[in-house]
Parts: structure tokens; sequence; C-alpha cells
């Protein structure tokens, strides 16, 4: 076992842990964060993505004892006050959810690409999209929502 | 899908490192931005007894431009390669091939020297170091050598470093003024595997090619450099054809679920015709 200390969503946690613990089993089981949901875990259907010290990033491709001295944003992170994001609440408008078990990993990569200085492209948005798995909407209503999201207040 | 049980140890040094491999062995594995190891400890395919994490180790991602070169240190994340202005500026195939690494999330995390070193045979960074005749430097308890893309390749996943090397840095040769290159890839979505790409540096003086590099990635066991006929010519539509009658004479690739050998053959000179024409277009 080994310990660990990481601030997830601006909560510092210290957690004894195997090795081999992958984050993604970290933030579900250990910490009880099932916001991150976990599909493929090879790093294709982007279900799992979260931002790591402001970079989105597979958390099933991260063995938890990298996560020391890291900062670590989960989807529950990204409203501490209940509120929705301008994104999230864009998702909601467009019906960019369905099932929504691709939904935390597109609301996370999403984020980092909406903080970019200039507004995304939409073949930027379309792009990003080819990382993140969503067998409900046809993605259309996502672009949309991205897009709506960039237009409106910065996330 | 779960990794095996694991020893892990961070490296705080290249010398820690090299000393852990040392130790380790073939049963030691390195941990760089583990978008390729991870996946294959989830799958158990790899089931290292030892993870030598080296994502810590000091001055080992910095990108620097110098004697015609630019160098790129092996945990240099894959995302800060695509954004850094020596990078876009002196080495314009890499530039261009990033992008079609993986995906944005995939690119924040996964280093430079960690796709050279993995050596997939569809892979977008080995295919852009061999046409670019570039090189690695690795580095063990043994000493530090210098190893060239054209030896380094050796066949799916396997390189002609050793179990106690680390690869420490990455050299990418600045093109030289008249020189044009192009990446051509055909994947069933962006960011998956390439199903067929082609990569191509021309050197052209006097309206003329003096030098050409063309090289085939994911039709064969490493990249594959094709020996086309065009020194000496100006490129046009018949000197295309030639160059994609080679290509697809150089390959004999297998077909899998997704494509027909014939179809690879055949998508693989097309790919290679493209890139040797656009590469004409940018050095002209």
């Amino acid at each position: 076992m080994t310990a660990i200390e990481v601030v997830v969503n601006g909560r510092r946690v210290r957690e004894e842990i195997e090795p081999r613990l992958l984050a993604s089993d970290f933030l579900r089981h250990t910490l009880g964060l099932t916001g991150t949901h976990v599909g493929c875990e090879h790093g294709v259907c982007g279900a799992c993505t979260v931002r790591l010290d402001g970079a989105a990033v597979r958390s099933c491709l991260l063995l938890a004892v990298q996560l020391d001295g890291a900062e670590v944003q989960t989807v529950e992170g990204l409203t501490p006050d209940g509120e929705l994001t301008p994104l999230q609440a864009a998702f909601r408008e467009t019906h960019a959810l369905q099932c929504g078990f691709c939904t935390p990993g597109i609301l996370m990569a999403a984020s980092e690409l909406l903080e970019a200085d200039a507004p995304p492209t939409r073949a930027e948005i379309t792009d990003l999209l080819s990382g993140h798995l969503c067998r409900c909407t046809g993605y259309e209503p996502i672009v949309e929502a991205i897009a709506r999201a960039a237009e409106t207040e910065p996330v | 899908m779960k990794p095996a049980p694991l020893e892990y140890r961070r490296a705080e040094s290249v010398e820690e490192a090299v000393g852990l491999l040392a130790e380790g062995g073939h049963d030691a594995k390195v941990l760089a931005g583990g978008q390729s190891l991870v996946p294959m400890l989830n799958m158990r395919l790899a089931r290292p007894a030892l993870v030598v994490d080296v994502n810590r180790v000091a001055g080992l991602d910095g990108i620097v431009a110098e004697n015609g070169h630019v160098r790129v240190g092996a945990t240099c994340r894959q995302r800060a390669a695509e954004r850094s202005a020596p990078v876009r500026e002196r080495v314009p195939l890499l530039a261009a091939c990033l992008p079609f690494v993986g995906h944005a999330a995939t690119r924040n995390r996964g280093t430079v020297g960690g796709s050279i070193a993995h050596a997939d045979a569809a892979a977008e960074l080995p295919l852009a170091l061999v046409a670019l005749g570039g090189s690695v430097v690795a580095e063990s308890v043994r000493g530090r050598r210098e190893i060239a893309a054209d030896e380094l390749f050796v066949s799916h996943f396997t390189t002609a470093l050793a179990p106690d090397e680390l690869l420490v840095e990455t050299l990418w040769p600045a093109a030289r003024p008249g020189t044009g290159f192009a990446f051509e890839e055909l994947a069933l979505r962006h960011g998956d595997y390439a199903l067929a790409m082609a990569a191509c540096a021309l050197l052209v003086e006097g309206g003329a090619v003096a030098e050409a590099r063309l090289v085939l990635g994911a039709v064969a066991a490493r990249p594959t450099l094709v020996d086309v006929p065009l020194a000496g010519r100006a490129v046009d539509a018949e000197a295309v054809r030639e160059a994609a009658e080679a290509a697809r004479a150089a390959v004999s690739p297998s077909g899998h679920l997704h494509a027909s050998p014939e179809y690879l053959r055949h998508v693989t000179g097309v790919l290679a015709g493209r890139a040797v024409l656009r590469a004409w277009e940018e050095a002209a």
C-alpha cells in the first residue's frame, strides 16, 4: 500500500492505496465520486475523462498513485453550489444527453476546450467529440450545446 | 480490465530511473504518459513486475531548438509539442502529425518519447521520425548512445532499445529551405488507429526533386521507406502515379476486420501519391 495526498474538487484527501489501482476506480470506489463513468478502460470511450491539474485526461489510463500531489476535478466539482454551469445548462436546453453515460466525460473535456482564448469552431468541437462515444444522441445536440455555451459566458 | 499487482517506483532523476531499470531487467517497464502502457496493463497484455514512472523526472520534458535540430525531451506531452513554436516553425511534419495522435485528452497526457519507444506500427510519430531521418538518445547505467530512427524501429512494438535503456530525448531535424512535407492518413474515425498512412519529405532545388523520402505506416510492421525514382524530376501526374505504384509494391498488408489486403494496398498508393504531390506543392 502507498499513501497519496491529492486535492479532489478542492478538498484535500489522504488515502492508502494499492499501486495498481486505477485513478478512475480511486475516484469512484475509494472516494465515492461516481459521476466519473467507466466505459472501456482502455482510453477509447472518453466517459472517464477528468481534469488533472487543469488538463482533460482519461482517468482509466492513470494509476491513482500518480495523482499524488496533484489537483483533480471531476464532474461533481464543476458546480460546488449545486447550480448548473452554462455548459450544463446548454446540454439540458438542447437535449444533448439521453442516457447520460457519456455526459460527464464530455463535460470535462469541453470545459477545457471552452477555456481557450477564442470560442471553438465547429470543427474543433467535432474533433473533441471524436474522443467520446455517445450511442444515444447522434452528437448533433452535443455540438450545439458546446457551441451555445461558448457564446454565452465563460464556464 | 484491471492491472495485475505491480511494484511502482517514481523516479526523480534519469540516474535513478536507469538504476531501477537495470535492477528490474526484463520485468521492468517505463511508465511515461501511459496512454499505451496502461491499456496494456488493464487488459493484462503487459504484466511488468516493476513500473518505473518517469513523469516527474526533472528536465525531461523540454523542447530546445539547436544545431539544425529540435530536441524534444522524452516526457514532453504530445499536446505541448503540438502547441510549441519551435516544433511548428522548424519541424512542420511533426506538427502535421501530432493532431492525428489519439485525441486531445490522450495527447494531454501522452508523450512524444513514449509514442516513439512504444513503436506501434500504426502510430504517427515513428513514421514522422523515420521520414525526417531523426534519431533518439537512450541512456542506461552502461552509458548514453544515439540511435538513428532507421535502426530504432525493428517491428511491431519492438525497438533497438535494450530493456535497461531509457529513451531520454528525440531529435527532429529542422526543415531546410526548399523542403516540403506532407502527411496523409486514413482512419475510420479521427483519432482512431490509422488504416494506412504516408509521410513525404521532398527537397526541391532548381525546379526538380533533389532528395525524396517517402515513408509508409500502419500497413507494415515498422515505418517503411519506399524507394521512389523522383530525384532530378519535377513532380507531375506521371511521377505521382509512379510513387503510388512504388508504395503499393513496397507493402503486403495482411488485412483485418475493417479492410481487406487489396483495399489497404490500394489506399496506401492513394495516400502516398497525395503525400508526394502535396510535399512538392509545399516546397514550391
